[in-house]
C-alpha cells in the first residue's frame, strides 16, 4: 500500500460508522493495538551522520528494511540508535523517500553505487519518481552496454577452447575469431584480399582501354579483356561461395545465421555472378542483368567482418534510423512545398524547364543544398522571388551545426516518445497495482481464515495470527466489517468464476455484477460475467479503478480457461499421485465445478482429497484454502 | 506584352500568398486559432489553495483529541496533503485504496459531502478532525445523528427510499464483484426494504431523524457496534 495511507486508515474505520446501522450481522471485534501511541523519535547513524525521523514515517513502508524489524538487527544499545556501515549521503536520499514518499535519483551518483544500495535497504528502484526516473534508465543503459561490450571483448580473446569440441564448432570459432589458430588467420587475410579484388575489379573494368587495332572507338576495359575480368570474377566468386557454404555449415544455428545481415551481404554479393550464368543471352534480359550487376558493390560491405569501425558505422546509423527519417521527411516536406510554389511561380513562362512539380524537386534540391547546377532557372519576378526563399532556406538548414540539428531532433523525437514511454509505465504500474491489490484481497481472505479459526480454538489463535503488522490487522477488520455489514464475503477470482459458470449453466438470467445506477439496459446477456467495459465511467474515480476492473475482467476471461487446469495442481500437491490427474482437464472439472456447489464432496468424482488437518467450516472454504494456498505459491514465486 | 502577363501572373501568385499568411496572422490575433499544441494562454491554475487550521488550543476545545493526538493526526494530514486541504477526487482516490475489489467512488462521494460541514467542496483539516472526533469519541447520540446526516443526502431531515437505495448500493459497490454469495440486483432494494420495515415507524416512507434514533438505540446489536472503533487513535 502506499505510504499515506497508513496515515489515512483512522479515518476510513471511522467512516465505517456509517455502515454501523445498516449491518445485517454483527460487527466483528477489533483487533487489539497493544503498541504504544505515541510517536517516538528513532536515531539513524550512518557512517557518524546521525539522522533522526519519526518511527511513523519510517513504518510506513513495511517491506523495506528499515520499515520491518530488519532494522533491529542493526540496532546498538550501547548509543541508542541504529547503526549502518553505509554511505550517508545516499542514505540522504532514502530517507528522504520515507518522507516524501518519492524516490529520487541523485545525477551525479554511479548507477551501480546507487542500485546497491537500494538493494541493501529493501527498495525496488521501479519507484524512482517520474522526474528522474529516465536520467535513471539512461545511466542504467549506458552501464549496461558498456559492460556488456566488456564481457563481449574479454570472451572474444581469452577463454581458450572447451577441450572435446567438435570440427564444427572449432571452424565456427576460426570464423569468428580469426586470431585463434594460424590457418584461421590465413583464410582471414585470403578471403580480405580477394574481397579488395573483386571490387578493384568491378570499378576498372568500367575505364576505358586503349582500343585494340583497327577500331577508333574507346573501349572500356572490361570489354576489351572480357576473358580475363571473367576468370577473375569466377575465382573471387568461387572463394565467397566456398566461404559461405563454410560458414553456413559450422554455424551453431543456421537459421538464425542465415537471417543475419552478414549472411545476407554474402548472398547478394553472389547471385549477381550464378544469375548471369544462367541467363541465356537474351537482349531483353541482359538490361535486367546490368542492372543486376550493380549488387556486386555490396561485396564492399563483407569488409565489415574485416573492420571494427565499419560495424560500429552500421549499428550507430542502425539505431539513430527515426531520428534521420524524420530528417529525411521534413526535408521532403520542404522540398514539395517549394517545387510546388516554384512550377506556379514559372507556370506561364514559354520555354519554362519547370515542366512539372517533379521536375521542379530537381531545382529545389540543387538549391536547397546551395548546389547550384543552373540547369534550371526560374524567370518570372515571383520565381525568382521564391528562388531566393528557396536557397536561403536551404542555407538555413544546411549552415546550423549538424550536432545542433540532431540535438533537436533527438530533444523532439524524446518529447513524443515519452507519451509512449509514459503509456508503457502505466501498463506496467497497472500490472504492478492490480498484483498489489490481489495481494491485499488475498491478504484479506487469509486473514478471515486465520480468524475463524482461531474463533474456534483460543490456543491456536496465537500461532495462527502471522507476523502481520497492526496496519493490516486494522484493515483487515474495516474489510470484514463490511462484510458483515452487507452480509456478503469477499472472495477470490478463481471461486468467483466458478460461482459464476455453475450459475451460467443452472440458472440463465442475466446477472449483472455491477450495481450502481448507470447499469440500466446495459446487461450482456452473457451470464454472471458481463464485460465492465461498456459500464460508463460516469464516476471519475481515476480510470485506475475501472481499468483494475478491466482488467481484472480480462484476468477473469483467462481464468474462465486456466481454472480447468489450475485445481489438479493443487489437488496433486496433497494427493502425491500426479498419474491420477493427467485427466482430460477439460471435462471433468467442469463437472467438478457444478457438483462442488450444491453437494458437500468438494472433490472430482474420481479422486478422494486427503482428509486435511484442520476442520473445515464450510465447503468452499476448502476449496479457496486449496485455490489461496496455490495463489500464495504463484505470488512468491513471482 | 508578354512580360506584363508574366508580371501579372507571378505577382498575382505573390499577392495570394501573402494574402494567405495575413490571414492566419490575424485568425491568430483575434485568438481563434493557436500555432503551439499546448493553449497559448495557459489556463492559470490558481495558486494552490494553501489553508492554516486554527490553533491548537482552540481545536484542543473542539474536539475530544488530545494535543498529541491532534499533532500526530495534523502531521500525517499535512503530509499527504501539503495544501491542507481535501478536495473531492483526492478524497475519492484516498478512500479506494481501502477496498481493491469494489468502487468506494460513489460511498467517497457521500461522505465527502457529510465531513464537508460547510459545503465549500473542500475539507479542511479541521472539519477532518471534527469528523473523526465525533465518530470516534462521541456519544451515541452523536455518531447516530452523523449516520443519519450521512445517509440523508439531500439534508433535508428525511431519509427517503431513493436516498437509502443510493447509499446502499455505493456500500455493495464496494464490495465489487467477486463476492459469496453472488450479488444479485436487488439485493440493495431487499436491503433497503429490511431497513426501511424496522425504521420507519409510522410507515410513512421517510424515516426522520427521531425515527432513526429511537430505533437504533432500541437495538442491541447496533448499540454495541457503536464503540467498536473507540480505540482507533
Amino acid at each position: 500500500m502506499a505510504a499515506g495511507v497508513a496515515t489515512w486508515l483512522p479515518f476510513a474505520r471511522a467512516a465505517a460508522v456509517g455502515w454501523l446501522p445498516l449491518a445485517k450481522k454483527t460487527m466483528p471485534k477489533p483487533p487489539v493495538d497493544n503498541s504504544s501511541r505515541s510517536d517516538e523519535i528513532l536515531y539513524v547513524n550512518v557512517s557518524g551522520v546521525r539522522f533522526q525521523t519519526w518511527k511513523n514515517t519510517l513504518d510506513r513502508y513495511p517491506d523495506t528494511l528499515l520499515g520491518s524489524s530488519e532494522k533491529e538487527f542493526f540496532y546498538n544499545e550501547d548509543t541508542q540508535e541504529y547503526f549502518f556501515d553505509r554511505d550517508p549521503e545516499m542514505f540522504r536520499h532514502i530517507l528522504n523517500f520515507y518522507r516524501t514518499g518519492k524516490l529520487h535519483y541523485p545525477r551525479h551518483e554511479c548507477v551501480q553505487a546507487f542500485d546497491e544500495e537500494l538493494a541493501f535497504y529493501g527498495i525496488v528502484p521501479e519507484i524512482i519518481g517520474d522526474c528522474c526516473m529516465e536520467e535513471y534508465r539512461d545511466r542504467k543503459k549506458e552501464n549496461q552496454e558498456r559492460l556488456a561490450e566488456d564481457t563481449e571483448a574479454n570472451e572474444a580473446t581469452d577463454a581458450p577452447l572447451p577441450p572435446h569440441s567438435t570440427s564444427r564448432e572449432r571452424l565456427w570459432r576460426a570464423f569468428e575469431n580469426p586470431h585463434t589458430s594460424t590457418m584461421a588467420l590465413v583464410f582471414y587475410y585470403v578471403t580480405g584480399f580477394f574481397i579488395a579484388v573483386s571490387v578493384i575489379a568491378n570499378v576498372v573494368e568500367t575505364v576505358p582501354c586503349r582500343p585494340p587495332k583497327g577500331s577508333v572507338k574507346d573501349l572500356p576495359c572490361g570489354e576489351k579483356y572480357q576473358l580475363a575480368f571473367f576468370c577473375m570474377d569466377t575465382a573471387c566468386v568461387l572463394i565467397f561461395t566456398f566461404e559461405y557454404l563454410m560458414r553456413l555449415f559450422a554455424a551453431p544455428s543456421r537459421c538464425k545465421f542465415m537471417r543475419s545481415v552478414m549472411s545476407v551481404i554474402d548472398v547478394v554479393a553472389i547471385m549477381p555472378y550464378y544469375i548471369g550464368l544462367v541467363m541465356p543471352e537474351n537482349e531483353d534480359v541482359s538490361g535486367a542483368f546490368v542492372t543486376l550487376r550493380v549488387f556486386r558493390v555490396f561485396r564492399i560491405f563483407k569488409f565489415s567482418r574485416h573492420s571494427q569501425g565499419l560495424r560500429i558505422l552500421g549499428y550507430t546509423l542502425k539505431s539513430c534510423a527515426s531520428e534521420l527519417g524524420f530528417l529525411l521527411f521534413s526535408l521532403t516536406m520542404a522540398i514539395i512545398i517549394f517545387a510546388t510554389v516554384m512550377f506556379y511561380a514559372e507556370k506561364g513562362t514559354k520555354g519554362s524547364t519547370f515542366t512539372s512539380i517533379p521536375a521542379s524537386f530537381w531545382y529545389t534540391i540543387v538549391t536547397m543544398t546551395t548546389l547550384g547546377y543552373g540547369d534550371m532557372v526560374p524567370n518570372t519576378i515571383a520565381g525568382k522571388i521564391f528562388g531566393s526563399i528557396c536557397s536561403l532556406s536551404g542555407v538555413l538548414v544546411i549552415a546550423l551545426p549538424v550536432p545542433v540539428i540532431v540535438s533537436n531532433f533527438s530533444r523532439i523525437y524524446h518529447q513524443n516518445q515519452r507519451a509512449d514511454k509514459m503509456r508503457a509505465q502505466q501498463k506496467v504500474r497497472l500490472a504492478r497495482i492490480r498484483m498489489a491489490k490481489k495481494g491485499t484481497s488475498n491478504a484479506f481472505l487469509q486473514y478471515k481464515e486465520d480468524h475463524t479459526l482461531g474463533d474456534r480454538n483460543s490456543d491456536s489463535t496465537a500461532l495462527c495470527v502471522k507476523n502481520r503488522s497492526a496496519f493490516e490487522h486494522q484493515h483487515n477488520h474495516l474489510l470484514h466489517c463490511l462484510e458483515k455489514t452487507t452480509n456478503h464475503e469477499f472472495t477470490d477470482e478463481m471461486t468467483y468464476s466458478e460461482l459464476c459458470m455453475t450459475e451460467s449453466v443452472g440458472f440463465r438470467t442475466s446477472r449483472s455484477t455491477s450495481l450502481s445506477s448507470q447499469q440500466g439496459a446495459q446487461n450482456n446477456s452473457t451470464g454472471c460475467c458481463p464485460r465492465r467495459a461498456r459500464r460508463r465511467a460516469a464516476m471519475r474515480l481515476a480510470n485506475s479503478t475501472v481499468s483494475v476492473s478491466r482488467g481484472s475482467v480480462q484476468e477473469l476471461d483467462t481464468l474462465q480457461f486456466k481454472t480447468t487446469s489450475i485445481p489438479p495442481q493443487t489437488r496433486s500437491s496433497l494427493n502425491a499421485q500426479p498419474d491420477n490427474l493427467k485427466l482430460n482437464c477439460g471435462d471433468q472439472d467442469f463437472t467438478a465445478a457444478i457438483i462442488s456447489i450444491p453437494t458437500p464432496p468438494a472433490n472430482t468424482p474420481d479422486e478422494s482429497l486427503p482428509p486435511t488437518p484442520t476442520p473445515v467450516p464450510g465447503i468452499l472454504r476448502n476449496t479457496r484454502a486449496t485455490a489461496y494456498t496455490h495463489e500464495t505459491v504463484k505470488i512468491s514465486s513471482l | 506584352m508578354l512580360s506584363a502577363i508574366w508580371e501579372t501572373e507571378g505577382l498575382q501568385t505573390v499577392g495570394i500568398v501573402v494574402l494567405v499568411f495575413a490571414s492566419i496572422k490575424l485568425l491568430h490575433i483575434l485568438g481563434l486559432i493557436s500555432f503551439s499544441e499546448d493553449s497559448v494562454e495557459d489556463e492559470l491554475e490558481l495558486s494552490a489553495v494553501r489553508h492554516r487550521p486554527e490553533g491548537l488550543e482552540q481545536l484542543e476545545a473542539q474536539t475530544r483529541f488530545s494535543r498529541k493526538e491532534l499533532q500526530i493526526l495534523y502531521r500525517g494530514f499535512k503530509n499527504e496533503c501539503p495544501s491542507g486541504v481535501v478536495n473531492e477526487e483526492t478524497f475519492k482516490d484516498i478512500y479506494a485504496q481501502f477496498f481493491p475489489q469494489g468502487d468506494a467512488s460513489t460511498y467517497a462521494h457521500f461522505l465527502f459531502n457529510a465531513f464537508d460541514t460547510d459545503h465549500n467542496g473542500s475539507v479542511s483539516f479541521e472539519d477532518f478532525v471534527m469528523g473523526l472526533s465525533i465518530l470516534l469519541r462521541g456519544t451515541v447520540q452523536e455518531k447516530l445523528i452523523w449516520a443519519f446526516n450521512l445517509y440523508d443526502i439531500n439534508k433535508d431531515g428525511y431519509i427517503t427510499k431513493e436516498e437509502m437505495l443510493d447509499i446502499m448500493k455505493a456500500i455493495y459497490d464496494m464490495m465489487g464483484k467477486c463476492t459469496y454469495p453472488v450479488l444479485k440486483e436487488e439485493t440493495p432494494r431487499q436491503h433497503v426494504e429490511v431497513f426501511f420495515q424496522k425504521m420507519d415507524k409510522n410507515k410513512d416512507g421517510v424515516v426522520t431523524i427521531d425515527e432513526f434514533i429511537d430505533c437504533c438505540q432500541n437495538d442491541e446489536n447496533i448499540m454495541r457496534s457503536m464503540h467498536l472503533f473507540e480505540n482507533v487513535l
